[in-house]
């Protein structure tokens, strides 16, 4: 339900002979997989070594060559067993209703992953596996964590397995559901290298790292002629800049969003891949952001929050129609309202919040309830009726004063939506509307299982 | 200014006597501001007579005065726990409950039954004696702040087993 259900610790020895029932076909990651865990030791050592660097020198002085080597030897074959034996007890096996993952040498681990929970699909591919060939397949499902990714399998066994996997899940019987195969994909937008680099240009945070990078350290080099801290301050900051910059450059390169009877399809990246596929009916959320340098070319970024994923980009950059079309397939019955019909709070918002009341606004259409807020980077959150957990009130004395009132909106993506400065009476008449929407929007909702 | 919390379930207004609850809403149990109030005092009244005895002896009588800080705070949150106990109410609607809450800090709360994850019944060792447990409702979202902090545990359990009917009755999960 809330989390995959677990099994660990206890009962080694029932759970060693690992009785899988017949039919059932237990399978283990591909064989690099142990190459990525050797790392583990080498990587305690290096922090060790960083955490204490004077005491690493000493003792390496101390060191004789033979002694060294031999220590080397030993992490290596440390490692390299480390590796082999988790791989070796690592297993997954895909059942009619769950995923199945056993890991663990001596706290043995079983995580069920039910498929008809599933609420989205990432495949990922970091450099030096596109190198050798493998992906990183991971479910998601409220609960479920980093270590419940498969890592790694082969391009082909995960295609296989991603296609299989969303066959389940939409309710395909479970004899076919291994033949299905790819659904279809149908391209919706692709994101051109050049609109991704003015875009990236156009944006305030690494301008606004960079100035800082370059202003901070001078200024603390003429107060404390420190070197230290001047690069311990100007590093993170560069970092930053880099970030924001370069690496979301890298990320957000040849962003596809395509359109499949299993979902939407997002694909991209330069040096690491990643393919996400989210099922019908999993968006909790959609944003759309207008940084204030984009407004001039009618630029958006749209975001999205599907419970228990961690990306949250579905168009880095597009133009308004282009973008709003991508949501109209999203949320299917949605359009995006325009400015002009989003309802300001009314004036005497401004003693609450001053200036920035003016980029308060709120829509409440057939389909969604539509928040917006920010004056510079106006940010616009849709949620769907169907997908409201819960709405509350909020009132502070202030705002009593003034009679205006907060509308908060629950998702299940754990995001928050927020009508801010509402008339007191708009407010108690949301409230009550928007849980019954929330009901009755929910009856028009397709089924869990999106095929059957 | 209103929020609302005067418009009962079936818009109902206008408070009946007593705690000076709407009717239709359901007002917390009067242990709950016993529990509070005891809990107040028990912490309070010995820090100020601790406080007021140091300073008398360490600093002079005159010092001593101080204590009666604490006590003030005491008699201060005796009456702020009255009107925060007074404001707390819920009501069972047809599809949904609803949570009120808060004196100068309104805030009130809407869940629709078929949202509910988990329903939780708590009640710790001081609860027990004062004959409380308390409800606390969980949905997708973590956000959902929807508890009820004190009831007499037969009503708690009442309300338990009614969300949860309700609440499979209803069921529309994520």
């Amino acid at each position: 339900m809330r989390e995959p259900a677990k099994t660990g610790g206890a009962g080694l020895g029932n759970l060693d002979g690992a009785p899988a029932p017949s039919g059932l076909r237990e399978r283990r990651l591909h064989p690099v997989t142990p190459l990525r865990r050797a790392w583990a030791p080498v990587a305690i050592l290096v922090g060790l070594a960083f955490h204490d660097p004077d005491g690493t020198q000493r003792r390496l002085s101390e060191l004789t060559a033979l002694t060294l080597a031999l220590g080397v030897l030993a992490v290596i074959v440390g490692g390299a067993l480390y590796g082999f034996l988790s791989w070796w007890f690592t297993h997954f096996a895909v059942t009619e209703t769950e995923l199945r993952i056993r890991t663990g040498l001596l706290f043995r681990r079983t995580a069920h992953i039910r498929l008809d929970r599933l609420q989205a699909v990432d495949v990922t591919q970091p450099l030096a596996a596109r190198i050798v060939g493998v992906t990183k397949l991971k479910l998601d499902v409220v609960g479920t964590e980093k270590k419940d990714e498969l890592a790694y399998l082969s391009e082909k066994d995960a295609a296989a397995l991603r296609a299989e996997l969303l066959a389940r899940a939409a309710g395909f019987a479970p004899e076919t559901a291994r033949d299905v195969g790819e659904a279809p994909v149908r391209n919706l937008l692709h994101v051109q290298p050049r609109m991704l680099a003015v875009s990236l240009l156009l944006t305030g945070a690494p301008w606004v790292l960079l100035v800082a990078a370059l202003v901070v350290p001078t200024v603390l080099w003429l107060i404390t002629h420190n070197a230290w801290t001047v690069i311990a301050t100007a590093l993170p900051m560069l970092g930053g800049a880099f970030a924001s910059s370069v690496g979301r450059f890298v990320a957000e390169y040849d962003w596809r969003v395509g359109e499949s009877p299993d979902g939407l399809r997002i694909d991209h990246g330069l040096l690491d891949k990643a393919h996400e596929t989210v099922p019908p009916g999993r968006v909790q959320t959609v944003r759309v952001v207008e940084p204030l340098l984009w407004r001039r070319f009618g630029w958006v970024r749209v975001e999205l929050d599907v419970a228990g994923s961690s990306n949250s980009v579905l168009v880095p950059v597009a133009p308004r129609p282009v973008a709003e079309s991508v949501i109209s397939q999203v949320l299917p019955g949605v359009r995006v309202p325009a400015a002009d019909e989003l309802s300001r709070p009314p004036s005497r918002a401004a003693w609450c919040v001053p200036v920035w009341w003016h980029g308060y606004g709120l829509a409440v259409t057939d389909a969604v309830f539509a928040a917006r807020h920010g004056l510079l980077r106006r940010r616009l959150s849709l949620v769907p009726h169907a997908k409201v957990q819960s709405v509350r009130v909020g009132q502070g004395p202030w705002q009593r004063f003034k009679g205006v009132a907060d509308v908060k909106v629950d998702t299940g993506a754990n995001k928050t939506v927020t009508a801010r400065l509402r008339s007191a009476s708009e407010a108690a008449d949301l409230l009550h509307g928007q849980a019954e929407r929330s009901r009755t929007g929910r009856r028009e909702a397709r089924p869990d299982r999106w095929m059957a | 200014m209103e929020t609302g919390t005067a418009a009962g379930p079936e818009g109902s207004t206008g408070p009946t006597g007593g705690d000076g609850v709407p009717s239709g809403w359901t007002g917390l149990p009067r242990g709950v501001l016993t529990m509070r109030r005891l809990l107040l005092v028990v912490w309070l009244v010995p820090a100020a007579v601790a406080l007021g005895v140091l300073l008398g002896l360490f600093a002079g009588p005159a010092w001593a005065a101080f204590a009666a800080l604490p006590l003030a705070l005491a008699a201060w949150g005796w009456v702020m726990l009255g009107r925060n106990w007074r404001s707390w109410r819920y009501t069972e609607r047809a599809d949904d409950l609803l949570i009120s809450r808060g004196v100068l800090w309104r805030e009130e709360t809407v869940v629709p039954y078929g949202r509910m994850q988990l329903v939780e019944v708590t009640s710790g060792p001081l609860e027990r004696y004062f004959g409380l447990a308390g409800v606390q409702l969980h949905t997708a979202a973590a956000a959902t702040d929807a508890r009820i902090p004190g009831l007499v545990p037969s009503e708690a359990e009442r309300l338990r087993d009614r969300l949860t009917e309700l609440g499979e009755a209803r069921s529309a999960g994520l």
